[in-house]
């Protein structure tokens, strides 16, 4: 038997030379002729770019010519964009990208991720088991004003993310019941939660606080700087010293899957989720596991805010969401309700707010106009760049007890 | 729908159809804001104020007592002023309830009114500016026509991505939402396109005076006369939607798009023209709102704008009919005016506070019209009192309201 019999026995190899994954070679490639030209490469030579832009056109065009029109389509924009933009970068002198593009824009990435992340994961159980949820705003912001409201007066950031938990799964549970018990339309009843918190939380903060605004010395969810980690050049800058939370995050993030797709709970979630009336026949509550996951999301979403008030910002502002919840929402399905991918699309939009954030200050581009960056990718892969998504077949659908 | 959902919730959903339909749905409403209002009472008194001199501070705000025959002299004097104020936050509010109502009759749920609004009311305020020397009419109506355009196209491309790629309106619209916001931002922020004349001032330039809706009632800030363009929307919106083929199509998609494609509907072309239109009258709201009093846009105008997701309680409260979105929206303009800070200057109950109740109460009347199985639990449970031992069939009972 020769070699190359051998290795064709293999099926991950074979997979490696998929019309598919050559078309992702071409979008990594495209990518890469990109980042070429920013730090820390930074080459000013253009043939490079350029070299490594045909060579994923190459690959988009082959995929294409093999019948895999989506993919190859994608990988031949993203090869001419990329190089296009390389060559862009090119003509910028090298200090300039070195103070938009370093460790402090990947650190900055991971910290506008994490409040999405854990909407994103209560958002995934939510709607894994067929409720939907529009109202992870209001749940994340109720989590951010009672998170810091707790910690102000307890002096101690534990409570403070308890009782965020605790607001933020008492608002989930009124969801829960209006559109399990009461089958409400589920959309218009997490708009209703939105808007609940958003006067709730006014409110009290004005009643509270007045005009003052929350206490400054009020107790921050700590730093965990991983000794010997944060000794790494650019890896430790970046996650060497990170708070509490987005290492919790991380933890949940692996956590969910576990749970959704390994154990017994979570296929019982899915399948309350895809077909509930078979679900009730082997003697699943559906009742139960849709109440318990409308819940949970609350608090994973509440963690989320209590994240932004007393882990990152250290304050409370009326309205400080600012619309993250909906962005979540969008990672939910953007990653196809599972949860590496919406993490990736969580660390994509956080990305690309630190990316605004950063050429506002140093390239003088409007912030205003980049911040549509992540609505404006979510449109695109509501349109299909991550093939069509299709969520749980009952999602939205209120199911009646026999 | 569940299959073999049981006949004794097919029936309640009947009687509960027919309650709508009928006198019913005017009482379900009416209660549903009682209850709200009840509940935000409660919040009220949680904090240490009393709710009824809340209310009555609010209430007397909104210049709604300016109908009283008994109230005269000054205090008529100033009630017609609140009252126009009232009316003037009820013209915008009445167009975007429209424009969630009739994506709802097509069976999509339009949260994209506000981003509709931005864009119908920059479109107004660009082309109110760039004209000049225009006769009035004419260049109102060159506005007006532009913001709609403008709108239905903003609100199509929800339609168009839901028929073409099966995306859910519903996000779909929210991004578009932000996107708007954000673009509306950039273009009046400081060395924006649109950006005024005065440097240091993140401000859009001024419409032309041609361009300024007639003002009708008042003085300082009159009403003007988009009022009147709404009610006639309103006029629009019924006759569009019941007495034309193009309605009778939108309804059948939303009653059910299977049986509309099986009847030979092109449910593809309704998805997308119901929320053209839906956007159109969006566009029609921002338009009014800058011909009418605003004149130009400040950047922080932005965020201080709800009236696109206002609109959404409207249309829910007003239960998507005509007569229904008027007195809501004229319900939740008044409520909004009547917790400004202006007009609650010199009471007991802080403004701050009063805003942010008028936030809950408009939420807890979107939850509470949601949830019609409040009523068919109560209708039951009324049944279980009155009528014991006896077996009526629930459709004669149904028939009967």
């Amino acid at each position: 038997m020769s070699v190359a019999a051998a290795i064709q026995d293999r099926s991950w190899v074979r997979k490696l030379a998929e019309t598919k994954t050559i078309a992702w070679y071409g979008i990594g490639l495209g990518l890469l002729a990109f980042w070429l030209a920013l730090p820390p490469w930074d080459v000013r030579f253009e043939g490079g770019p350029i070299a490594v832009g045909i060579a994923g056109l190459a690959c988009g065009l082959w995929a294409l010519s093999h019948d895999e029109k989506r993919l190859g389509w994608w990988a031949v924009a993203v090869a001419i964009g990329g190089t296009a933009a390389a060559l862009w970068a090119q003509t910028k002198d090298t200090d300039s990208l070195d103070a938009v593009v370093n460790a402090g824009l990947f650190a900055a990435t991971i910290r506008f991720a994490t409040p999405l992340a854990f909407a994103a994961m209560g958002g995934i159980f939510c709607e894994r088991s067929g409720v939907i949820n529009v109202g992870l705003e209001g749940m994340m912001l109720s989590g951010a004003f009672f998170g810091i409201w707790a910690a102000a007066w307890s002096g101690s950031w534990v409570v403070g993310i308890l009782m965020a938990m605790v607001f933020g799964g008492a608002l989930a549970l009124i969801h829960a019941f209006f559109s399990i018990h009461l089958r409400a339309d589920q959309i218009v009843s997490g708009f209703a939660i939105n808007f609940l918190a958003l006067g709730l939380t006014g409110y009290l903060f004005r009643y509270i606080y007045g005009t003052e605004g929350t206490p400054s010395d009020v107790a921050r969810i700590p730093t965990v700087t991983v000794p010997g980690l944060d000794k790494i050049p650019f890896i430790g800058d970046v996650i060497g010293s990170m708070s509490l939370m987005i290492w919790l995050m991380l933890v949940l993030l692996i956590l969910s899957w576990v749970v959704l797709f390994k154990t017994p709970i979570g296929l019982r979630i899915r399948s309350v989720g895809e077909h509930p009336k078979a679900a009730d026949t082997v003697g699943i509550s559906v009742y139960g596991i849709r109440y318990a996951c409308v819940v949970l999301s609350g608090m994973l979403a509440a963690l989320g805010g209590a994240y932004l008030s007393i882990g990152f910002v250290g304050s409370f502002n009326e309205n400080m969401t600012a619309g993250r919840g909906y962005i979540a929402l969008a990672a939910v399905i953007f990653g196809k309700w599972r949860p590496f991918p919406a993490f990736a699309a969580c660390l994509l939009f956080g990305f690309s707010s630190g990316l605004a954030q950063r050429l506002q200050n140093e390239a003088g581009i409007s912030s205003n106009l980049l911040q549509t960056l992540p609505y404006i990718l979510t449109l695109i892969a509501l349109i299909g760049v991550v093939g069509r998504s299709r969520g749980p077949a009952a999602v939205g659908r209120p199911y009646v007890k026999q | 729908m569940t299959e073999g959902a049981g006949a004794g919730n097919d029936s309640g959903y009947q009687v509960v159809s027919r309650w709508y339909s009928g006198l019913g749905g005017f009482f379900t409403a009416v209660a549903a804001a009682v209850l709200a209002f009840f509940v935000g009472g409660l919040v009220v008194v949680a904090t240490g104020h009393d709710p009824f001199a809340a209310y009555k501070a609010i209430f007397s705000g909104t210049g709604l007592n300016w109908f009283f025959p008994w109230v005269q002299g000054d205090e008529r004097f100033s009630a017609a002023l609140d009252l126009q104020q009232t009316l003037i936050i009820t013209t915008p509010l009445i167009l975007t309830a429209l424009a969630v109502a009739f994506a709802f009759r097509c069976g999509m749920f339009n949260i994209g009114g506000q981003g509709q609004y931005f864009v119908g009311l920059l479109t107004a305020l660009y082309l109110g500016h760039i004209f000049v020397g225009m006769p009035r009419p004419l260049h109102i109506l060159i506005c007006i026509v532009g913001a709609i355009i403008g709108g239905a196209i903003w609100a199509g491309i929800a339609g168009f991505l839901k028929a073409a790629f099966g995306a859910h309106e519903v996000i779909s619209t929210i991004m578009l939402n932000w996107i708007a916001l954000w673009v509306g931002k950039y273009l009046v922020e400081l060395g924006g396109w649109m950006q005024g004349t005065e440097p240091d001032v993140p401000r859009s330039y001024d419409i032309a005076d041609s361009a300024k809706l007639w003002p009708i009632w008042g003085a300082l800030q009159p009403l003007h006369a988009g009022i009147f363009i709404a009610l006639f929307s309103l006029v629009v919106y019924h006759l569009l939607l019941n007495r034309t083929t193009l309605g009778y199509e939108v309804r059948a998609v939303g009653f059910n798009p299977e049986a509309a494609r099986y009847g030979g509907i092109n449910v593809s072309k309704n998805y997308i023209l119901a929320m053209g239109i839906a956007g159109a009258f969006a566009g029609l709201g921002g338009a009014l709102d800058i011909l009418g009093w605003k004149f130009h846009q400040a950047i922080n105008d932005y965020d201080v704008s709800f009236v696109g997701f206002v609109g959404i309680a409207v249309a829910l409260l007003g239960r998507n009919k005509a007569v229904g979105i008027l007195f809501a929206a004229l319900l939740f303009g008044a409520l909004q005016v009547g917790t400004s800070p202006r007009q609650l200057s010199g009471t007991d109950f802080p403004a701050e506070l009063a805003t942010n109740l008028s936030t809950m109460i408009q939420a807890l009347i979107i939850l509470f019209v949601g949830a019609e199985l409040l009523i068919i639990y109560a209708w039951n449970a009324r049944k279980k009192v009155g009528l014991t031992g006896t077996s009526p069939p629930p459709r004669v009972k149904a028939q009967e309201l």
